[in-house]
Formats: structure tokens, C-alpha cells, sequence
């Protein structure tokens, strides 16, 4: 067990980034989980990196609770955040008809608003915005005659829409702009996001909800219609900074307003294609963006046509970033799991000398087990901020409700008349418990040990959404940035160490239980 | 080295059902007593009050004369052997660690010893039996083992709740032939639980029938079967009668 311990410690301390010694501490740069958000954080990063401050990347956190809690509470310093959101997602503010007409009376509510609330910053507008963008083939345009969303209604009931579940349940998405501009579709069809594109430009669906910078409304030669009734909330980009970043590192926050006011939608729209479609690396998408609009710096090569290297030759090339993130998943997984074994086997031995009791303590573990992963990340954040700690905590919970009910049936069902025959001829409880339960309760318990150690591997993945690292880094990013190599680049190491940790356990239980078990059990 | 086994009118109850009325009997030292009964006359209840498996409402347990509560419990508990109804040998542990139990409870200096000797006295040699598990030994030898650890400590008394009831004919004769030599060699006092008066009868010096609850007569089986004191233990002793005759070849 010490070594075990031993040995978890070596691995956090290898896989921690490390400590900063006497200079500044590092800017900590976040981003939400989608491809836009990634490309202008990296922007950020290297514009810092440029003027050598420190900085520490927290890419792809959860959503926009996640990262503007986290923000919120200086666990992390900036990330790019959009003003439609600010207002309708966080301040939970409603828009008046100055506002949309006006991008600037939003941005100066929003500043306002969030500087006298939570004290956090929006530096001024980048220069683009990514709204909602009402697509068609330009074929339907063109037969239609179509250029505003007023057009629409010409031709009733004609076209087809396809929408994601997200756009058809706001208020502020389909129901609302149906009503605005009194339009009437042939059939509406809910769509995954990640095929919205195809179904699209294949025919399938005449219209879709996508986002004014998507770089795939290029690719596919798409025309978005115009909001003439300003229907929609103006979605300006900007960075969002926290009080402390505000208050301690001006020379950061100076050289992150120097990009205001420099991007433009097509500038960012040929971005996001490069990422999302040549599948180009955002690293070196946002240096040659900033290249372009005179941030960069001249020694830097601009040749980044890379030949694409085989799955087998990239999965190499990453080999180091792929062995530290399997050492810090891992390092999670063990350390949640031990902890979850510390408490809930004697939880277990516990309730089963209260039964009344023990339904409702299981219970109750099994409610935490049914609450979303993502929701439980969520809500650890304002207890405990973003990264590890978080992290472990949620994974512990997850952890304990299999351990302690197997625990808890194991002991239960343990040979009647070997137990009252212990207690009959003078043996303890704790000796009962001991020599008796516990032994031949092993194979039950480890069925819940085993449980719970898939499970949190599996769960350790979507840690990477309150910055805590592991293999769900390249996953999260993967997804975002539609690069399956990045993805399985995540999984199949996290798969294998699904196995490895099951077969390691395996073993173990070999040993824990007495030879009397083990023919039934192998 | 022996003690007398007293009951003084045990009275109790499990929630509304009388399980004992004023039961009194008095097994004298280095005797055996068989307690015979129909499920749910109480028998295995009055059993379970000499080592505190059950406290009676009202009345007293004596062991050696001193009331059962006089002593701590764990404490009585390891110096009276208890072989229940299907062993109750834990089946994880050798026929050796099963046996050795109780003088591991006590601290027993010479354990070791103790339990090849008991192993020994039931027909279980420690070499050939000894490192088996419960599971690789028969139904009677299951029983032996169990037997082997009532008595590993030297125990005084021993309690036997049905302990044969489960085997067939034959290992049940061999057995009794086992109980037989262990009591000559230990002199310890038993009670034996048993629905079988014929059991009883070959076994027993005493024979307590009980019925309901309550005593019905408790005498060697001789007077039972000679002068028995109720309709009840007549027609109990006419059955085993016609039991062991039915056994007998024509």
C-alpha cells in the first residue's frame, strides 16, 4: 500500500506542470470546448509568449458555466467569450431593440454589467462576430431569390429545416424567429451539430443554424441569409479577463488589448476553415493569423503546409504528450479509486450492522451516481475551482456508490452458519467481520472495485472540462476541432488503460480472496 | 473435569409466541442430555440460553452452578463447544484452522497439539485431513471436523444443535460410534438437540421432551418408554418404536 502510494505521488509530481520559481506567475489562458474558442485562446497564448510572459494553457473547460465560473473565482485569468452570451447565458439579461440594432449598446451593457457584478473585464471587441447564421445552399438562394430572412416568407411551407436541438429549444433560437418573422417551414428536422453541414449541402435539409464564422460555410459554398429584423443577439468577440489578471498584470493585459478591433469574419471565417477542415494545428493556424495582421513576429517561418503524416507516424510524434497525459490519467484514476476503496468498503462494513439505514446511505450514493457527469464537474466549481482537486472529487463520488453496495452484499450474504458458529464459540464482531465476511465477501467487493475503476477511467476523460488534464486533453480537443486522430489519440490509450486497470485489479482480487473462492472465480 | 448443566424455569418470548414456559431440567456433571422436540417446541431455544445465543426472560442458566451471566460473554462462550446443525465451519479455512478456532480465541499455548488430538479422537488424522477444505470432506466427516472443534480446547460442556439430523443412516450410525468414544474419552457434559428419540435414546442418559414450550418429561428413556407421563411422550416413544422396527430386516 505505501509503495502504492509511493509510486501515485511520483506520477502526479511527474505529470504536474512545473513549479514557478521567483518569476511572475503565468497568465492562465482557457477556452470552451469548440474550435473558434481554441484558435483564438492559442491567439492569446502567443501573443504573451511573444513578449516572453509566462503562460499556462487550460484549453476546451466544459461550457460557458465552467469556464466563467472558473474565471469568476481566478482560477483561471482569460478566455474569449462572446457578448450575446454574456448577456443572455450569464448575466441573464434581456435584450431591447436598441441593443440589437446596436453591437456597441450590448458590449456596453455587458462591460458594465459584469465589471459591477463579478468585477471581471472585457477588454474592447476583437472585431468579428459569430452569431447565428440562417444557411442555405446557394442554389436555394438563388432559385428563391433569397437574400434576407424576410425573403422567407414569399414561400411558405417550402423549404425544409434542419436545426440543432440546442436552436430549437431556445426561446431566442427557431420558436422565436419563426414568430419574429412570421415564417412557416415544410418539415423541421432536429440535427446533431456535427452533421448539420453535410446534411445540408447533401440535400437532405434546406436550412440550417449554423455560426457566422464557421469555416464550413465556405467549404460548401453556403449563403447566409441577412437578420434584416434584428432578430438575433449581437455575438461580438472579445476576451474576458479576471479581476486579478486586471489588477496585477497590466503588461498582460496591454498586449492582449493590442488585438482588438483586428479581426474580421472572413479573417476568422478562412481561420476556422483551416482548423476544422484542412485540419491544420491551431498553433500554427493562430501564429500565421497573427502574422497576418502584423502581431507576429518577423523570424517566424509562415511555411506551415505540413505533408500529413499517417495515424501510426502522428501517434509517435505524440508519444511523449500521450505517455504524460496516460501517467496524469492514471495518477487521477488511482488516487480517486484508492480513496473511494478508503471510504466506502468500510462504509459498506458499517451499514451492514445497520440495515435500515444502509438503504437509504446507498441510496443516496446512487442518486449522485444518475447526476451527468458534466453537471457534477459543474457544480464542483464554485466549491472548489477548476483543475485536480475538482476533478478528484467528482470521480470519487462516482467511485463510491458501486464499491459500497458491493461491499455492503458481499458481507451481507456471507455464510450464515460459518458467521453464527464464530459468534457461538466466542469470536468477536471484529473477528467475524475479519476472518469470517470480509475473506468471502472479497469477490463480491472486488466486482465493485473492478466496477468503479472502469467507470472512473472512463469518467477521468471528461475531467479535461475543469482543466484537470488526462487523456480527455486530446479527446475534448479532438471533438471541438473535428480531428478524429486527436481524438483517438485520448481514447484508445484511455480504452487500453480501461484494461490494463481491470486486468491489474483482477489480479489483485486473485490475491485478496481465499483459495476456497478462487476455482469459482477464474 | 465436568459441570452440571441447570435450567430453573426459563420463561420467554419472540414477540407475541411463547417459545419457552417455565422449563426446568438439571443435567448432571459428565452426563449427556438430549432435548427432544418437534420444530418449534422450543428445543433449539433452550439450547441457545446456556452459551447466551438467547437471554430468557425470566428464569436462570447455571453452568457448574454459577449463572451464565456471571462471566463475560465472549469469555463463555470459548469454553463450551457448539456444533451446529450443518457444521458451521468456515469454508475458507483448512479442517486444521477450522479445529483450531477456539485455543486460537484463547491464546491456547499448545493449539497446535490440541487440534491433532481432537482430530484424532474423531477419526480425522491430521496429516491425511488436515490441510483439506471443508468442501472436500463428506457430510459426516463435515460433522467430525465440527465435533473436532468443539472439544480442540478442552471444552467442559458441549452443545449439539441437531447436528446429525441432515446425514443418511450409515454415517449417522458412524458418527453416534464417534460421539461415543470422544464423551469416554473428554467426560465432558453434552445437550443434544434432536427431533430423533431413538437418537436420544442411544445417545442420551437424560431425555428432556418438550412440547410447546413447555416440559413434557425429562427422564433416562427407559422410564419414558416405561412409564411415560403424558398421551404426547407415549405416542413419541410408540413411533420411534415402530421407526427402529421398520429398520430391522424381516
Amino acid at each position: 500500500m505505501g509503495v502504492l502510494v509511493g509510486v501515485v505521488v511520483a506520477m502526479l509530481l511527474a505529470a504536474a506542470p512545473p513549479a514557478a520559481a521567483q518569476r511572475p506567475r503565468d497568465v492562465i489562458i482557457a477556452s470552451k470546448p469548440f474550435g473558434e474558442s481554441y484558435l483564438l485562446a492559442e491567439m492569446f497564448a502567443q501573443l504573451l509568449e511573444r513578449r516572453g510572459i509566462g503562460v499556462d494553457r487550460r484549453l476546451g473547460l466544459g461550457a460557458t458555466e465552467v469556464a466563467f465560473g472558473a474565471l469568476q473565482r481566478d482560477a483561471i485569468d482569460v478566455y474569449p467569450e462572446y457578448t450575446g452570451t454574456g448577456l443572455l447565458a450569464i448575466l441573464r439579461d434581456s435584450l431591447t431593440d436598441a441593443m440589437r440594432r446596436d453591437p456597441r449598446l450590448t458590449f456596453a451593457h455587458v462591460a458594465a454589467a459584469f465589471d459591477a457584478r463579478y468585477g471581471v473585464r472585457w477588454l474592447p471587441p476583437l472585431g468579428f462576430q459569430n452569431g447565428y447564421a440562417i444557411a442555405v445552399r446557394r442554389e436555394t438562394a438563388q432559385r428563391f431569390a433569397l437574400r434576407t430572412l424576410s425573403d422567407l416568407t414569399s414561400h411558405p411551407g417550402q423549404v425544409t429545416g434542419g436545426f440543432t436541438a440546442d436552436f430549437l429549444g431556445r426561446p431566442d433560437g427557431a420558436p422565436g424567429l419563426a414568430r419574429a418573422y412570421g415564417l412557416r417551414w415544410r418539415d423541421v428536422r432536429p440535427l446533431a451539430p456535427a452533421v448539420k453541414y453535410t446534411a445540408l449541402a447533401s440535400g437532405a435539409v434546406d436550412i440550417i443554424d449554423g455560426y457566422s464564422t464557421d469555416g464550413l460555410l465556405s467549404k460548401y459554398d453556403l449563403v447566409t441569409l441577412e437578420d434584416d429584423l434584428h432578430f438575433f443577439p449581437p455575438y461580438e468577440a472579445a476576451a474576458l479577463v479576471s479581476a486579478r489578471l486586471a489588477r496585477d498584470r497590466p503588461d498582460a493585459v496591454a498586449e492582449l488589448t493590442r488585438l482588438s478591433g483586428r479581426l474580421t469574419e472572413r479573417l476568422m471565417r478562412d481561420a476556422n476553415r483551416r482548423v476544422e477542415v484542412e485540419q491544420v494545428a491551431v498553433g500554427v493556424v493562430a501564429g500565421a493569423l497573427l502574422d497576418t495582421i502584423g502581431l507576429g513576429t518577423p523570424q517566424r517561418t509562415a511555411n506551415t503546409t505540413v505533408a500529413r503524416a499517417s495515424f501510426a507516424e502522428y501517434l509517435w510524434n505524440q508519444r511523449r504528450t500521450i505517455t504524460a497525459l496516460t501517467a496524469r490519467h492514471l495518477a487521477l484514476v488511482v488516487m480517486a479509486l484508492a480513496a473511494a476503496i478508503l471510504v466506502a468498503v468500510p462504509l459498506g462494513l458499517a451499514l451492514e450492522r445497520a440495515p435500515r439505514t444502509a438503504e437509504r446511505v446507498l441510496g443516496a450514493l446512487g442518486v449522485i451516481q444518475t447526476v451527468p457527469s458534466i453537471a457534477l464537474l459543474a457544480f464542483m466549481i464554485p466549491l472548489l475551482g477548476i483543475g485536480t482537486t475538482p476533478a478528484l472529487v467528482a470521480l470519487w463520488l462516482y467511485a463510491l456508490f458501486p464499491i459500497a453496495r458491493s461491499t455492503y452484499t458481499g458481507v451481507r450474504t456471507a455464510d450464515a452458519d460459518a458467521v453464527a458458529a464464530c459468534e457461538a464459540m466466542g469470536a468477536s464482531p471484529v473477528q467475524r467481520l475479519w476472518w469470517v465476511r470480509m475473506p468471502l465477501a472479497m469477490p463480491t467487493i472486488f466486482i465493485g472495485i473492478r466496477t468503479s475503476a472502469v467507470i472512473t477511467v472512463g469518467a477521468a476523460t471528461l475531467a479535461a472540462f475543469i482543466g484537470a488534464g488526462g487523456l480527455g486533453d486530446p479527446i475534448v480537443a479532438g471533438l471541438a476541432l473535428a480531428d478524429t486522430r486527436m481524438v483517438l489519440s485520448g481514447a484508445l490509450p484511455a480504452a487500453a488503460l480501461a484494461l490494463v486497470v481491470d486486468r491489474g485489479l483482477a489480479v489483485c482480487e486473485y490475491l485478496a480472496t481465499p483459495r476456497y473462492l478462487r476455482r469459482t472465480t477464474r | 473435569m465436568s459441570l452440571a448443566l441447570e435450567a430453573r424455569h426459563l420463561g420467554h418470548r419472540f414477540g407475541t409466541v411463547v417459545a419457552l414456559d417455565d422449563v426446568s431440567f438439571v443435567v448432571p456433571a459428565g452426563t449427556v442430555a438430549a432435548i427432544v422436540g418437534e420444530s418449534g417446541s422450543g428445543k433449539t431455544t433452550v439450547l441457545r440460553c446456556f452459551n447466551r445465543l438467547v437471554t430468557p426472560d425470566t428464569g436462570d442458566v447455571r453452568i457448574g452452578g454459577a449463572g451464565v451471566g456471571s462471566e463475560a460473554i465472549d469469555a463463555l462462550r470459548r469454553r463450551i463447544g457448539f456444533v451446529p446443525q450443518t457444521g458451521g465451519l468456515l469454508p475458507h479455512w483448512s479442517v486444521r484452522r477450522n479445529v483450531m478456532l477456539v485455543p486460537r480465541l484463547t491464546h491456547m499455548a499448545n493449539g497446535d497439539d490440541a487440534a491433532r488430538e481432537a482430530l484424532r479422537l474423531v477419526g480425522l488424522p491430521d496429516e491425511t485431513f488436515g490441510d483439506r477444505l471443508p468442501r472436500d470432506l463428506s457430510g459426516g466427516q463435515r460433522q467430525r471436523a465440527a465435533l473436532a472443534r468443539a472439544l480442540a480446547a478442552q471444552q467442559e460442556v458441549v452443545l449439539l444443535d441437531e447436528p446429525f439430523g441432515a446425514l443418511d443412516a450409515i454415517s449417522r450410525a458412524e458418527i453416534h460410534g464417534v460421539f461415543e468414544t470422544v464423551r469416554a474419552a473428554r467426560g465432558f457434559t453434552a445437550l443434544l438437540v434432536t427431533h430423533d428419540l431413538a437418537e436420544a435414546a442411544r445417545l442420551a442418559d437424560l431425555v428432556v421432551v418438550m412440547r410447546a414450550g413447555r416440559v413434557e418429561q425429562a427422564a433416562p428413556f427407559a422410564t419414558l418408554r416405561d412409564t411415560p407421563a403424558t398421551p404426547y411422550v407415549a405416542a413419541l416413544v410408540a413411533r420411534a418404536r415402530d421407526g427402529a422396527r421398520a429398520m430391522e430386516p424381516a
